[in-house]
């Protein structure tokens, strides 16, 4: 039995330490630790509500929209406005441009170039994958930063700036869109399309979505050739290293859904669990202080009773993370668990053969691309530039709200109580808190710790490359973890 | 392995680390175009010794780095901190421990600050405590060398990195990419003194500058015609907190992500490049006013002026920025004019 403490982790959003006790070269029990805290919760205590918008977007420069769009959901929800058509056609079109970044960041900056590494220097694909991905100097990497800041024009336009916009509002966007600069948005959408369907895919986004089950996915990825598509160089190397059996948890999925359109959710809310789809209930949603260097009642709280106060005993606990659970069980969230609650047929299959995995998350994370780069091209089609995109909000003095939404990582929570027309209590929770939670008082690990379980560590690795992948895969944002 | 000759090379060694702020700047950075990000350090002879996002060392590797550096093997021209710095609990630093090395990011930023050839807060976290400083500061955050608008922050007033200049304040928050990409082009090229700092420390190149310039309501401010909601055209100053005229930055004319500024996607000024932005006093939204006129004017502007000049062009305001003003799309188009006109 020896012990490893493995950080700082980079090429994730923020800080993260992991401790491994390793046997028989194999991870037998791990921590994960969080091991930075900032306190917005305290930060937004007595301040005007609407003040939270400019607070919440700087949880995370990652995820800056999502945290807005949370804030904005709780604030509508709390005083009962309502968004013109256009403005929730604008708000998702922002808020899927940073997810769909996201995804595309995390895939060629943060995760691909782990499989560059010398200790792969013996595989058959190492040479150009360490070609193209090679941290830094990787040839994809100059293209993937010159595409995704073409993308980011869409906030430009859209948004005014990212991150920390300031125009996602209870009532809708700040900023209608007009005529011309419709056509000029479809344009910066084929540009991302482009790259996607040449590089990423080399194939058309349509015909991505059409791969319906493993078999027609190893179907098509002996048809074509590696060198020539990401994500079939993804494929292959996922079959030679069997990332379908890493990273394992129990699979108990929730999504929220997200991009609300006149009513209903583009991608559903909720459960998953063996096959099962249930619904969401989230008055269920506690925190769990007990492995935590957090103060407050010993039972879990919902997060309209919850408090967030850092302890100052070192050794109450080993993350500043808290532990959130659903009816008291451990949820993973993400982009595997949005698609499969909401139905997507390759992604159904992949988790019924393998279930929740390092490969199966990339996997994830990279079809969301062309599904939701298909429906922000009908967003930007459906907008009216000659109407409202913003209603009036409201000051309001005593009211509470949830707001409820997904970024690229998973389930994000806000509740806000509001007395006097202050904030009497703001919570959040945010997807990697989900994630990589603690312990709880059951001593039942987060999702992370969970799929760390089992990981290869070879002879004499100090930093095990099946931790790096293990870690990344969930795509996780530290900041917002303990915010 | 680390090239144990990248200290005697030619070229300029940046480390990039993060302490207590969101991290936006560097995904800020990363909207870098034309070159990209990673062609504008290469043309600059910039290397990357280590930055979180975007390197390959991870864990004991990249603290390696970081001896190395503090052992002299290799030279630090830029060290390059984004976020706040956080001294609690009770000046502990454990609200930030820099992971697998069980030492507080405090004790860290000190050290390497002393041999570093220059030393840059990216971002108003790094440069003043920003965001993370508001409230009642529960973490105890500062800047590196300033505490909001006082002097000292956690590397002390007196301090003058190796080759003798105070800390950069690439403040904003977040920060434009180019204001960071510029400066770093400026160390390198040996093309940049003291004198090109302003008096909070921060690069001139963009500081000398008012968000208000280039304004795309200009037009409206000229008439006092002012929004009264969000989503409306009309100048923002009156009634919905824009502080542009007072900002210090150059948005409107450097414009971000292609296009963008705040002012163009429709919200108003906060200021952010200044210190103690995050706590204006009154709610950020919402214009603070004395007897109907606005307590924060342009800076450089006598009041009494100001109060005469907006009466008087209230009065002269046309029907068409009246209307628009409290529009979300163009209702008034300029008129053309009838003489010449064929028929």
């Amino acid at each position: 039995m020896s012990k490893l403490i493995v950080g700082p982790f980079n090429r994730v959003e923020g800080d993260l330490e992991v401790q491994i006790e390793t046997a028989d070269g194999v991870v037998e029990k791990a921590w994960v630790v969080s091991p930075m805290y900032r306190g917005f919760e305290q930060i937004l205590h007595g301040k005007d509500p609407r003040d939270a918008l400019i607070y919440t977007p700087r949880i995370c420069g990652i995820c800056s929209v999502s945290q807005s769009i949370a804030t904005a959901d709780a604030l509508a929800r709390a005083g009962g406005v309502e968004r013109p058509k256009n403005g929730e056609l604008a708000l998702n079109l922002i808020h899927a441009c940073e997810n769909l970044a996201d995804h595309f960041t995390h895939f060629y900056l943060f995760f691909m170039p782990d499989f560059a590494r010398d200790i792969y220097r013996d595989e058959s694909w190492f040479s150009p994958v360490a070609e193209r991905f090679k941290a830094v100097r990787g040839r994809a990497a100059p293209d993937v930063m010159q595409a995704r800041a073409e993308f980011m024009h869409l906030m430009g336009i859209m948004a005014g700036k990212w991150p920390h916009t300031l125009g996602i509002q209870p009532g809708g966007s700040t900023r209608s869109i007009e005529t011309k600069e419709k056509v000029r948005l479809l344009s910066i959408l084929g540009g991302f399309r482009r790259f996607l369907e040449q590089r990423l895919f080399n194939a058309p986004l349509e015909q991505m979505l059409e791969i319906g089950d493993q078999q027609q996915l190893e179907d098509w990825l002996a048809a074509g050739d590696p060198a020539q598509s990401d994500f079939r160089r993804l494929l292959q190397l996922s079959r030679d290293l069997h990332l379908d059996q890493l990273g394992k948890t129990d699979g108990r999925f929730m999504s929220y859904g997200v991009y609300p359109l006149e009513g209903a959710r583009t991608f559903r809310a909720g459960l998953w669990y063996q096959g099962v789809a249930g619904e969401l209930d989230t008055t269920g949603i506690t925190e769990d202080i007990s492995h935590s260097w957090m103060e407050g009642q010993a039972e879990p709280q919902h997060p309209f009773q919850g408090v967030t106060l850092p302890s100052g005993d070192p050794d109450k606990g080993y993350s500043w993370c808290k532990a959130p659970r659903l009816d008291g069980e451990v949820v993973e969230v993400g982009a595997l668990a949005r698609q499969l609650i909401d139905g997507q047929p390759l992604v159904n299959d992949l988790v019924q053969r393998s279930g929740s995995n390092v490969r199966n998350r990339v996997i994830a994370r990279l079809l969301e691309m062309p599904r939701v780069l298909i429906e922000m091209e009908q967003w930007v089609r459906q907008l009216k530039p000659s109407e409202p995109y913003c209603s009036d909000s409201r000051t309001m003095r005593e009211a509470e709200g949830v707001g409820l939404t997904e970024a690229a990582r998973g389930s994000l929570g806000h509740w806000v109580r509001i007395k006097h027309g202050r904030i009497l209590n703001y919570q959040i929770i945010a997807p990697t808190t989900w994630n990589f939670s603690p312990r709880d008082q059951q001593g039942i690990s987060g999702p992370l710790e969970q799929a760390l379980i089992g990981a290869p560590v070879r002879q004499g690795e100090r930093e095990p490359v099946a931790v790096q992948h293990i870690v990344r895969s969930f795509d996780p944002c530290m900041v917002c973890t303990v915010h | 392995m680390i090239n144990q000759t990248l200290g005697q090379q030619a070229g300029f060694n940046l480390l990039w680390l993060q302490s207590g702020g969101c991290g936006g700047c560097s995904l800020s950075l990363l909207n870098a175009e034309s070159p990209n990000l990673l062609h504008t350090l290469e043309g600059a002879g910039i290397n990357l010794l280590w930055h979180p996002m975007l390197s390959e060392e991870t864990g004991s590797e990249m603290v390696r780095i970081l001896e190395a550096i503090l052992a002299g093997e290799i030279r630090l021209d830029a060290l390059c901190f984004e976020g706040a710095v956080m001294r609690g609990p009770n000046d502990t630093g454990r609200f930030h421990m820099l992971a697998g090395t069980g030492r507080s990011m405090l004790d860290w930023v000190q050290d390497l600050a002393a041999v570093a050839g220059y030393t840059l807060g990216i971002g108003t976290g790094a440069s003043f405590g920003g965001i993370t400083a508001g409230g009642g500061n529960p973490t105890d955050a500062c800047g590196l060398q300033f505490a909001e608008t006082e002097r000292g922050g956690v590397l002390g007033e007196a301090y003058r990195s190796i080759r003798g200049l105070p800390v950069i304040n690439v403040a904003g928050c977040p920060t434009h990419p180019n204001w960071i990409t510029e400066t770093l082009m400026q160390l390198a090229l040996g093309e940049f003194s003291e004198a090109d700092l302003d008096e909070w420390q921060r690069p001139r190149g963009y500081a000398d500058h008012l968000v208000h310039h280039g304004c795309p309501r200009n037009e409206f401010y000229e008439f006092k015609a002012s929004a009264e909601e969000h989503s409306q055209l009309g100048c923002m100053m009156e009634h919905m907190g824009c502080l542009g005229t007072q900002a210090h930055a150059d948005c409107n004319t450097r414009l971000w992500n292609g296009e963008g500024s705040c002012l163009r996607g429709g919200y108003a000024c906060i200021n952010c490049t200044a210190p103690g932005f995050q706590e204006p006093g009154h709610p950020f939204q919402e214009t603070p006013k004395f007897a109907g006129i606005p307590i924060g004017l342009p800076t450089d502007m006598p009041k009494a002026w100001f109060v005469a000049l907006a009466s008087l062009s209230k009065a002269a305001t046309p029907n068409r920025l009246r209307q628009n003003a409290v529009s979300d799309h163009i209702v008034v188009p300029p008129q053309t004019r009838k003489k010449g006109r064929h028929e």
